[in-house]
């Protein structure tokens, strides 16, 4: 008998009932709960009279709506302040534990749950929001759904789940210096394709993977979903480990040994076999931009502004012309001759500390570039806005020139007061360079925290590399 | 919700790759507690410019497609976000069912929850489906599954037993799943001795 893919072992082992066809009952560990996708579900509850099966496996916040500017001042939309209060109204009736906006552990929610050690090896995990697929990077089974099924994990714990095909994506070698996981991720998204995944779970795996701090794996496995992956997942192992030890919702005492043990079973045996297997060499990874408004639409910072003429499926040309006439962008140009007015170093996937700390490196005893009109830094929680400001990150930030912010989504998905405003242009570390994403007409390129911080000094797209090798000025 | 049996109406041509939920539905208008009224938001970029005035690129709003409650789209349709508004904001401007060569997986899974068709063809027949939107009627008829248009030419198309009854039915799901909470219970009991540490 063939060996099993490490999602397989994790689906098998959560299975409560058979459905038929490739459908069965999963049991679900842990729901993490936002304030965007939850308030019909809640509501769904009390019309129906149901109460929430377990309030310990569940964890909300707040902070897609959230304002990055001081705590202390009141939400002034008054929809979205509307949406926090529902939240914490639910919370409070349905008895879920919540970080309030004063909560030193509030922020994103995919950095908070790993943050807290709610997120451990082998679990199944679920939020109504597509980039759940982050915690993977801990070997959990993470995806992201929709209200009815928030609603359904709520009241029975359990969800209806379609057995995905395996996938797994190999980066072989060491990463060169200056790259990061969001280049390996972007690259990825290149090679596979916006659909690539589709009814796929994607395994990471590789020496440049491995290699990978938890940061950098979730950044990986946050951008699973950009493949059209339901979820991406790295094995744990001893980085996995070190990790959570200690942290609050971590196994205690004995247990912490037992965990351990189990932990350590999950990964894909040797003879297991894969739908669709995939192999990059991490040696030929460039830092990475992307030009057009899918992020499949990425290339290496020494690339030119693609063609549409040179592609041969209509489909894809005409999608080609459309971004770029939104884009603003001219075949041929240079994407190092591309000026930014915007720099956005923050979200789901790259607001962790070692993404700060990237940044400031690059950062530090420089300044941002004469056209930035706005460029800011959004930690991902209190608590990495803390430990930022211990190592003393916040003033490199400041005296480069950035706005130094409050935790939350920010300028990632323009739900919040942080925008790009039209056809403004924008190095963002977030995930998405959908048109109006950040914003009604903004202009978004998809890119790691160095390079962010590269193109703020720069005022346009450089590669990091070349501006490292200089002295500030 | 509503079951979905058979429907007869106009069917929209829209065939565009890679529609992400941000364009079904932007993020600004998802500042909602309910799951009504997000229709007159519905592909906001696609039928409005910066001034609020309809695009004549735009398919919606103009007769016949004004009346369409079938829409023809293009590969990998709903991807991005998992904003299941984006499932609520089609249905409120009228849609039940989406016909493309495929679908993203969050989407699909959020539109049966409502009650909202997803019907996979191939690139070919949805290529012979869009010369033919040009207004008249095509009848989607979930128990045969079948596409009949305008012109009388009947297409078939695969639905999962399991989501295909839950359309018909209009079956309360969470209902469904409680019938196994004996099983549940099972598991937990089970579960709490292996991984008492997930146990408050």
């Amino acid at each position: 008998m063939a060996g099993k893919t490490l999602y397989d072992k994790i689906y098998d082992a959560h299975i409560v009932a058979d459905r038929g066809g490739a459908d069965a009952l999963l049991y679900i560990d842990r729901q993490l709960v936002h304030e965007v996708t939850s308030p019909q579900a809640f509501e769904g509850l009390r019309l129906a009279g149901r109460r929430m099966r377990r309030t310990d496996a569940t964890l909300a916040m707040l902070d897609h709506n959230v304002p990055t500017t001081p705590r202390t001042e009141p939400i002034t939309d008054p929809m979205s302040k509307q949406q926090v209060e529902a939240l914490m109204a639910n919370a409070e009736e349905f008895g879920v534990q919540l970080y309030d906006m004063l909560d030193v552990r509030q922020g994103i929610v995919h950095v908070v749950g790993p943050e807290q050690g709610f997120t451990q090896p082998g679990l199944t995990m679920v939020c109504g929001d597509s980039h759940t697929s982050t915690h993977g990077a801990f070997g959990t089974l993470a995806f992201g759904i929709g209200t009815s099924e928030v609603e359904h994990v709520m009241a029975t714990q359990t969800l209806v789940v379609k057995r995905a095909k395996n996938m797994r994506v190999t980066v072989e070698g060491e990463l060169p210096p200056g790259i990061t996981a969001k280049d390996m991720a972007l690259a990825i998204i290149g090679r596979v394709g916006t659909a690539g995944g589709t009814g796929c779970v994607i395994e990471y795996a590789g020496e440049a993977v491995r290699s990978l701090s938890m940061e950098g794996r979730m950044t990986l496995c946050n951008m699973a979903i950009e493949s059209g992956a339901r979820a991406g997942l790295v094995a744990p192992d001893e980085t996995t480990f070190e990790y959570i030890k200690g942290r609050p919702f971590a196994p205690k005492g004995g247990q912490w040994d037992v965990a351990v043990d189990h932990w350590k079973t999950l990964y894909t045996d040797e003879d297991a076999e894969f739908d669709i297997d995939i192999t990059l060499q991490a040696a030929e990874i460039e830092p990475q931009v992307t030009w057009g408004t899918s992020p499949e639409d990425v290339l290496p910072i020494s690339a030119v502004v693609p063609d549409p003429a040179t592609i041969s499926d209509k489909a894809k040309q005409a999608a080609a012309e459309k971004s770029l006439d939104y884009m603003g962008l001219r075949p041929g140009m240079k994407i190092a001759d591309v000026s930014v007015d915007h720099v956005f170093i923050g979200s789901c996937t790259n607001a962790r500390i070692e993404d700060l700390r990237a940044a400031a490196d690059v950062l530090r005893g420089r300044t941002i570039a004469p056209n930035i009109k706005l460029a800011m830094v959004v930690p991902g929680s209190g608590l990495v806005r803390d430990q930022a400001e211990a190592e003393g990150l916040d003033e490199i930030f400041i005296n480069a020139g950035f706005e130094w912010r409050e935790p939350g989504c920010s300028m990632c998905l323009g739900m919040n007061p942080d925008k790009v405003p039209a056809q403004g242009r924008c190095a963002s570390t977030s995930n998405r360079n959908f048109v109006g994403r950040q914003g009604p007409g903004a202009r978004t390129h998809l890119v790691s925290p160095a390079m962010a911080a590269a193109a703020a000094i720069a005022g346009r797209f450089t590669d990091v590399r070349e501006l490292m090798a200089k002295e500030p000025a | 919700m509503e079951p979905f049996t058979t429907l007869t109406a106009v069917a929209t041509p829209f065939y565009r790759s890679n529609v992400d939920t941000d364009v079904i539905i932007p993020a600004e208008h998802l500042k909602t507690i309910s799951r009504t009224g997000l229709g007159r938001y519905c592909f906001k970029t696609v039928r409005y410019d910066e001034n609020g005035n309809l695009r004549n690129s735009s398919p919606f709003d103009r007769p016949p497609y004004d009346k369409g409650k079938v829409l023809i789209a293009g590969p990998n349709f709903g991807c991005g976000s998992s904003r299941e508004h984006a499932v609520w904001a089609l249905m409120d401007l009228g849609y039940r069912c989406v016909i493309a060569p495929s679908f993203a997986d969050i989407f699909f899974g959020n539109a049966i929850k409502n009650g909202l068709l997803l019907i996979t063809m191939p690139e070919k027949e949805i290529q012979e489906l869009l010369k033919k939107a040009t207004g008249r009627e095509f009848t989607v008829d979930l128990e045969a599954q079948t596409v009949k248009a305008p012109d009388g030419k009947v297409t078939e198309f695969e639905i999962d037993a399991f989501r295909k009854e839950r359309l018909l039915g209009g079956l309360d799901e969470i209902g469904l799943t409680l019938q196994d909470e004996k099983a549940i219970t099972v598991f937990e009991e089970r579960d709490k001795m292996a991984r008492p540490w997930l146990y408050a």
